[in-house]
């Protein structure tokens, strides 16, 4: 028997490159029975009592997720929100503090470097999140592309933690007051045991939730307090990989690549209207361009029939057998009880229900072109 | 009746001609909650080696090969529609296909039940 196919992680090899350094909840993890495998260049837990298991109790309950993998960054100095908009088409100068925003990291051609959250946390400060295997890249890229008056941090001496699930908000306020009174994509400084800490109402779930940036010498005592709980368990990779796949989020270096757009991603919402009217971000001709006419490709979500996974890797075919498409994601979705794909195809199999054939490893698949997401969204905008 | 193992994790039993073909406890507790399994068809003719069924998990899909040469009998029918007994019972109920052997030396490779016992515990 041997694996064919690991669409998110490699397992360790007896010889080890030595350049991983350990994350802060390393030991914690192991401790706690995790599966450790090499991920973005650090050790983090692909699972600890199986993914189908922690999947669906993040849904209905609360999962915490080690991500300090990702790269946390804080920008200062004056003028420091026209110099990252220069990057990116969100409208940071139109964000209130405290606010969060998803956006992305463009190419002068428009092609996606990364996607990524930011929170404006004062006039000249913002905080931001970005993917742990790209950050290193994004920095180069960002230190050449800011004025020097600029001051880029990347925060190595902070874990991030991400407890999501419908019952996140009451195991977190009772060891934080305050957080619920948060919305989604707000956030604030709290403070706890002394030790300051940066929360946001988000996540990669679909679910409510939090993100919450601790110092590394707080961390396991935080993540402690937190599986103390008795709503929380830990999560690993698998089930974050299964439940961002249901909530119809794509992931960086898979559904997302220089080789995509914004408009062909569908991720035409982090194309905000001021920047749109001014057209000054990376890449704007060709991106407006696809955006009044639309793209060739687009990226959709597929119900897959039958049982069998079909994953990244796989073609869209035509009737003919030619490819015309690929699947970027898929896997078995435990709260839709079937497989579930992400795959980019010509624009006009671009709509629901709209049936495609898939090809993998040879062997034919059906599947139908569906909404995303797969799994509604339940964040908390706010009480109504 | 005697058990065979594999150093890709699969067992085989056998009784007479007749082998029975599974993933080890130690694999399917490796590869975690399995959500599909293809076994092969009936009549199938199988080199030892050859790839025979394909177990797929949450997070991946494998490869089964087949320990012996031989002709396939049937496949496991219960495995379609709960492939989760591979986790639940692998070396028993969750077995992937019965194959007839067609050169019953080919077992003198692989290992007994302590011996691949021992080989886990390396691992």
């Amino acid at each position: 028997m041997s694996e064919t196919i690991d669409s998110q992680a490699h397992s360790d090899d007896d010889y080890e490159e030595p350049a991983i350094l350990p994350l802060p909840l390393d030991a914690w993890h192991r401790a706690k029975g995790g599966r450790m495998v090499e991920f973005a260049g650090y050790h983090m837990p692909v699972q600890y009592e199986g993914i189908m298991a922690e999947h669906l109790w993040t849904r209905e309950a609360a999962g915490l997720f080690d991500v300090s993998h990702m790269g946390q960054l804080t920008f200062t100095g004056e003028g420091v929100v026209p110099a990252l908009e220069a990057l990116m088409p969100a409208d940071i100068a139109g964000l209130a503090f405290n606010r969060a925003r998803y956006s992305l990291l463009l190419d002068a051609e428009g092609g996606i470097l990364d996607d990524l959250m930011l929170t404006r946390q004062a006039e000249d400060r913002v905080y931001m999140v970005v993917n742990g295997a790209t950050k290193y890249d994004d920095i180069g890229h960002m230190i050449e592309q800011l004025p020097d008056d600029i001051t880029l941090n990347l925060m190595e001496d902070h874990a991030l933690l991400a407890l999501q699930g419908p019952k996140a908000v009451d195991a977190l306020a009772r060891l934080i007051p305050g957080v619920a009174d948060l919305v989604f994509m707000q956030a604030a400084a709290f403070e706890w045991q002394g030790h300051a800490l940066w929360i946001s109402r988000s996540g990669y779930t679909g679910e409510d939730g939090f993100e919450i940036s601790v110092p590394a010498e707080a961390a396991e005592a935080l993540a402690d307090a937190l599986v103390a709980q008795p709503e929380v368990k830990p999560i690993g990779l698998g089930a974050r990989d299964s439940l961002r796949l249901e909530a119809g989020l794509p992931l960086y270096g898979h559904d997302l690549s220089p080789e995509t757009t914004p408009v062909m991603a569908d991720l035409g919402f982090a194309l905000f209207k001021r920047r749109r009217e001014t057209a000054d971000f990376p890449g704007a001709a060709r991106i407006l361009k696809e955006r009044e006419q639309g793209a060739a490709t687009k990226r959709v979500g597929l119900l897959v029939e039958g049982r069998q996974p079909v994953r990244e890797g796989a073609i869209v075919v035509d009737a003919a057998g030619k490819e015309i498409g690929h699947v970027t994601s898929g896997g078995f979705a435990p709260t839709v009880g079937a497989p579930i794909a992400m795959a980019y195809v010509p624009a006009a199999l671009a709509v629901p229900g709209t049936r495609v054939q898939l090809q993998q490893r040879g062997k034919p698949h059906d599947a139908t072109v569906a909404a995303l997401p797969f799994v509604p969204h339940r964040y908390f905008r706010g009480v109504k | 009746m005697s058990r065979y193992f594999t150093q890709d994790h699969e067992w085989i039993d056998v009784d007479g001609e007749t082998g029975t073909v599974g993933i080890s406890d130690y694999a399917q507790g490796q590869l975690g909650d399995i959500v599909f399994v293809e076994v092969p068809e009936d009549g199938k003719k199988l080199t030892k080696g050859d790839d025979a069924a394909v177990v797929e998990s949450v997070k991946a899909a494998s490869d089964v090969y087949s320990p012996v040469s031989g002709t396939v009998i049937e496949g496991n029918p219960a495995l379609a529609d709960d492939p989760a007994l591979v986790n639940s019972d692998p070396e028993g109920e969750g077995w992937f296909y019965k194959i007839t052997l067609s050169d019953p030396s080919e077992l003198e490779a692989l290992m007994d039940e302590s011996a691949y016992e021992a080989f886990v515990a390396k691992l």
